[in-house]
């Protein structure tokens, strides 16, 4: 198993979260996994679920939408709009996650995605620029990761729990 | 809700950069405000006024000994955020994963023969 590398998470500002990793391979392939659904079908969800849909209609104004469904057996969905594409290099997306307890966010306040791939020596660096449109919307995303993150230690638990029978 | 207000602004003390550049020289130990303001090549005044938010969120706590204010890193005050990141972390790391493999098809799929897919 080759690991390139961890990703790094920081928090630049109060209405930000930067996600970066380095990839062993060229931009052209990490943008072909990044954009096409059948292989967006086989990254995405992680090791939390299986996803169900994958949609893409990339161009400007065209749509995205994400469905998984979760080990625990609930589904977990996201869907946006792409306003900037540039082939191999940088999408510009917004993400809408529809579970939000609090209800949808109305499409103007979004989060935006900015995706940009950078390759150096045949690797590939990708940064994943989540710009919120406020301090209260950024802490909501940072609720429903601990939320994620909560399940994640129960399916854990459950796990252990099982292999201890 | 009290909770979720506290880490609220715990992250966003953490958020401004010269605060988290604080608090990375204050992860080595504790350190008076002189060496703080050496460091950080910035105005007392605006050190201490970072130290108050920090110390306000309960990011950092503070004792005088002699003439001098000694701060140090309250890693309880932080665990939120960095349970947080890492949760986020593991769970970008573990899509990265995936996509490692992923890319290792396409890459084997463009050197190899090329003539035998699609």
């Amino acid at each position: 198993m080759t690991s390139s590398a961890s990703a790094t998470v920081t928090l630049p500002t109060d209405e930000q979260i930067l996600i970066t990793r380095e990839f062993d391979a060229p931009k052209h392939l990490v943008y072909k996994a990044w954009t096409t659904p059948e292989l967006v079908k086989r990254w995405w969800s992680g090791h939390r679920g299986e996803m169900t849909i994958a949609e893409i209609d990339l161009r400007v104004g065209g749509t995205w939408r994400y469905v998984m469904v979760a080990k625990g057996g609930f589904e977990v969905a996201f869907h946006g709009e792409y306003s900037e594409i540039v082939p191999n290099e940088r999408i510009v997306t917004t993400e809408v996650y529809e579970g939000m307890p609090e209800g949808e966010v109305p499409e103007a306040q979004a989060p935006l995605n900015i995706v940009t791939f950078t390759e150096a020596d045949g690797r590939t660096t990708l940064t994943l620029l989540v710009q919120t449109t406020s301090k209260e919307l950024r802490d909501v995303i940072i609720n429903s990761g601990m939320e994620v993150g909560m399940q994640e230690q129960m399916d854990r638990l459950e796990q252990i729990a099982i292999s201890l029978r | 809700m009290a909770r979720a207000a506290t880490t609220a602004d715990a992250f966003n003390a953490v958020a401004e950069p010269r605060r988290r550049q604080i608090l990375d020289a204050l992860a080595g130990g504790e350190r008076p405000v002189n060496d703080l303001v050496a460091l950080l090549g910035l105005a007392q005044p605006q050190v201490s006024k970072h130290l108050r938010v920090l110390r306000e969120v309960g990011a950092v706590d503070v004792r005088d000994e002699g003439r001098q204010r000694l701060y140090r890193l309250n890693g309880h005050a932080l665990k939120p955020i960095h349970d947080w990141v890492s949760n986020y972390e593991r769970f970008w790391s573990e899509r990265f994963d995936q996509l490692d493999v992923v890319l290792e098809d396409l890459k084997r799929k463009e050197q190899g023969d090329d003539g035998n897919d699609e």
